[in-house]
């Protein structure tokens, strides 16, 4: 821990504004959805969903052994001709309609999203979910002109996607895996996240309200084990992955010699690099935006903040004082920006690294919140202190904690920034438009973000370098994985 | 008296030298000795090509055209060199040119301005994703390399190739002709030898970001994969191209095998 006289304490001034849960219809458990139908697990188990605030479970869901894939793997195949065969228009149509379905329940969404997650629901409402309607809407709309999206190519579908989302962003993730792949005239099976499946569900019932035909979406919730089995299976056309790299890494092997396309989008260690001729103040809340919303949960997160030295001590300043007024707690609250921490197990993860951040010679300073007694968090916490070669400063978190490195040029800001096995996003800070073009063009990442960061839109395409994986979800880059072109 | 004949001594090309094999070792073609490069060479190139990598993407679109179209006029001029038909090598000649012209149409065809909802100008640009392994096949022992070299080229990336393993005398001559074609150092490194021992050690590179594999065989392929997760290195594999028409099927696709989509934010208004 760190010492007593680093931490400051929040001041709790607002009241409580909880979101209410009134309106949710959540069933109490929840089957595989197969063939356009909920149905009990063959030889899968039943687990609960746990709210991970309170440690309490939300709602049963059923897990999918292998003769369940093999049920929806063959679900899917059998639909997928007529769903490709159908015109372009009126696929479209049914993606219409599913946007539409998340914008009207929108809030139920949002809510069971954080219950579910953990995340704060002013992020799930503002974010998660308009985003998911976004991304269908999008995409309903690229189904009958897709030979535009790649370079005007002849344009075939691939067959059957195996889809694996995470449980960072559950509903937000599965609308960028199924758009998609549904308006390019594929079906799919798609696999939540072992500890997130709630949302998944809840979009496999507005694929029912929106008729969409039995078998074009399956989804098969399950743990690591059952996306590890799902992507061994045969009858797969295609395979995405978001996730962690070193699940990817397995993917990728497991599916050498077999020809099936695949796309990863996995880790990250993002740089959000800070110039002195930044605005700081906008500048803090970008830092605080990147590497504190949803938890520091996100592939894309400013974790490795590189702050040019001459204005360091005033942007760490800034930046602790900013942190002291970040609500931890209740993800239901509608004035919380630190919601839970998504499992035990990615708890005890952050607290290694924290751990080992301590060990090797950081200096640690964490916010004196005081947590919950239920559930499982952890404070808003800043590194400074951090050389490049610390595990804080090379290895992915994934938690709420952000570590500082300084730099003198542009060059060596650039050098530092590159210097990672990954390279999914970036953020640059400075008001002078010529060197942000310079500096995002040198920058090996994905995404770089000039004086914003965690902004994504359905046009634009999202991605990582390197060991950040490969292919793009987002705009028309988006069509290209889920299509057999020329 | 008869003149005596100047014989050639072939080379592997790493760096912009043409260099032995560091092993010492050495396999019969047609009548030549030709280098047997060792995994140590695979990483000297790998080395070579990282190092070359970044000033050749900096590059503009249209020097990079002017060379590949330049390396297109020296084949030309030194047809007579290469013991291959002349269909093939015309085939060859007409791939450079048909990919010198992509450099800079690249980025508006895989690229453009994306419509966001808010008050951004959002834009992806297709970039070289760096380093790229070829693993030629062994017939046609030019066009099929050259089909696969040209691409990445013109995306802007450094390739090193494991050459033709029954063949390797047209790809280390073509080398000699890349040589003075302003191709820079490094940019392309020919290797020849066996391909079991140098594709893998090639596709195992954590230095390499995407690999091109047309060789045409299954079982090398499925290692080829393996070993290629190890680092998310991006695999394509493609039949060997015989014609032209090969060379120039789905020209895009071999240049996205090989790009990545970068997309940039930057702030409208205040």
């Amino acid at each position: 821990m760190a010492p007593a006289d680093t931490r400051t304490r929040i001041v709790w001034d607002y009241a409580p504004a909880p979101e209410s849960a009134d309106h949710v219809r959540l069933r109490s458990r929840y089957g595989l959805f197969i063939d356009g139908d909920f149905r009990d697990p063959v030889d899968g188990v039943r687990v609960d969903s746990i709210n991970p605030a309170t440690e309490e479970p939300v709602a049963e869901v059923a897990q999918a052994g292998e003769a369940d894939l093999r049920a929806a793997i063959g679900a899917a195949r059998e639909a997928q001709p007529r769903w490709a065969a159908l015109d372009g228009l009126e696929r479209g149509k049914y993606l219409f309609r599913i946007a539409r379905l998340i914008q009207e329940r929108a809030r139920e969404l949002a809510v069971v999203e954080s219950m579910d997650g953990g995340k704060p629901v002013r992020e799930s409402r503002d974010v998660d979910v308009p985003l998911a309607a976004a991304h269908f809407f999008h995409y309903a709309g690229w189904a009958d002109k897709l030979s535009f999206g790649v370079g005007g190519r002849p344009a075939t579908p691939l067959g059957v996607a195996a889809q694996i989302v995470p449980w960072n962003f559950p509903l937000l993730m599965a609308a960028w895996k199924l758009a998609p792949a549904l308006a390019c005239g594929n079906t799919a099976v798609l696999k939540p996240a072992e500890t997130t499946p709630l949302t998944a569900l809840l979009l496999a019932e507005l694929c029912q309200e929106a008729e969409l035909p039995a078998g074009v979406v399956q989804i098969v919730p399950g743990d690591g084990s059952v996306g590890a089995a799902l992507v061994r299976r045969p009858g797969i056309d295609k395979v995405a992955f978001t996730g962690s790299t070193v699940v990817g890494k397995d993917i990728q092997a497991a599916l050498a010699g077999r020809g099936v396309p695949l796309t990863l989008e996995l880790g990250g260690k993002s740089a959000n690099i800070v110039f002195e001729d930044a605005a700081l103040d906008q500048a803090v809340e970008g830092i605080v935006n990147g590497i504190f919303f949803n938890q520091g949960h996100v592939c894309c997160a400013g974790s490795r903040l590189l702050v040019q030295e001459s204005v360091a001590d005033t942007v760490i300043t800034k930046l602790w004082e900013r942190m002291g007024r970040l609500r931890l707690g209740d993800p239901l609250d509608k004035n919380t920006d630190v919601g839970a921490i998504n499992s035990a197990e990615q708890l005890a993860r952050i607290r290694a690294l924290v751990a080992a951040g301590e060990e090797e010679g950081a200096s640690r300073r964490s916010v004196a919140c005081e947590l919950p007694d239920r559930g499982w968090w952890f404070e808003p916490t800043l590194f400074t202190e951090v050389a490049p070669a610390h595990r804080i400063a090379v290895e992915e978190i994934f938690g709420p904690v952000a570590s500082v490195l300084t730099f003198r040029t542009q060059a060596e800001a650039i050098e530092k920034a590159n210097n990672s096995t990954y390279g999914l996003a970036a953020g640059i800070w400075t008001d002078k438009g010529a060197k942000a073009f310079e500096v995002a063009s040198a920058l090996q990442a994905g995404v770089v973000w000039q004086n914003t960061y965690n902004h994504f839109d359905s046009s634009a395409a999202f991605g990582g370098y390197k060991e950040s994986g490969f292919g793009r979800e987002g705009g028309p880059a988006g069509l290209r994985p889920y299509l057999r072109v020329g | 008296m008869s003149r005596l004949a100047v014989r050639k001594t072939y080379k592997l090309y790493v760096g912009g030298a043409f260099v032995r094999s560091e092993s010492g070792r050495y396999d019969r073609a047609a009548d030549f000795n030709v280098p047997r490069a060792s995994r140590k060479d695979v990483r000297d190139a790998v080395a070579a090509a990282r190092k070359a990598a970044g000033p050749w993407a900096a590059r503009t679109a249209y020097n990079r055209g002017q060379i590949l179209y330049r390396a297109a006029e020296a084949l030309e001029s030194r047809a007579g060199e290469f013991g291959v038909p002349r269909a093939e090598l015309d085939a060859a000649i007409d791939a450079f040119v048909h990919y010198a012209g992509w450099t800079d149409k690249l980025a508006p065809v895989l690229g453009g301005v994306n419509p966001v909802a808010a008050p951004f100008l959002s834009f992806s640009v297709p970039e070289p994703t760096g380093v790229v392994g070829l693993v030629a096949p062994d017939e046609p022992s030019l066009l099929g390399l050259v089909a696969e070299l040209a691409p990445p080229l013109a995306a802007g990336n450094a390739v090193v190739a494991v050459l033709s393993e029954a063949a390797p005398l047209a790809g280390l001559d073509l080398g000699e002709v890349l040589g003075v074609s302003d191709v820079p150092a490094g940019v392309v490194n020919l290797l020849s030898g066996r391909r079991g021992e140098l594709a893998p050690a090639l596709a195992a590179h954590p230095g390499l970001n995407a690999l091109v594999d047309a060789a045409g065989d299954a079982e090398l392929a499925t290692q080829l994969d393996r070993l290629a997760a190890e680092s998310v290195t991006r695999v394509r594999h493609t039949a060997a191209s015989a014609t032209y028409a090969d060379a120039v099927r789905d020209p895009l696709a071999r240049l996205e095998a090989v790009t990545e989509l970068k997309t940039a934010w930057h702030p409208v208004g205040a």
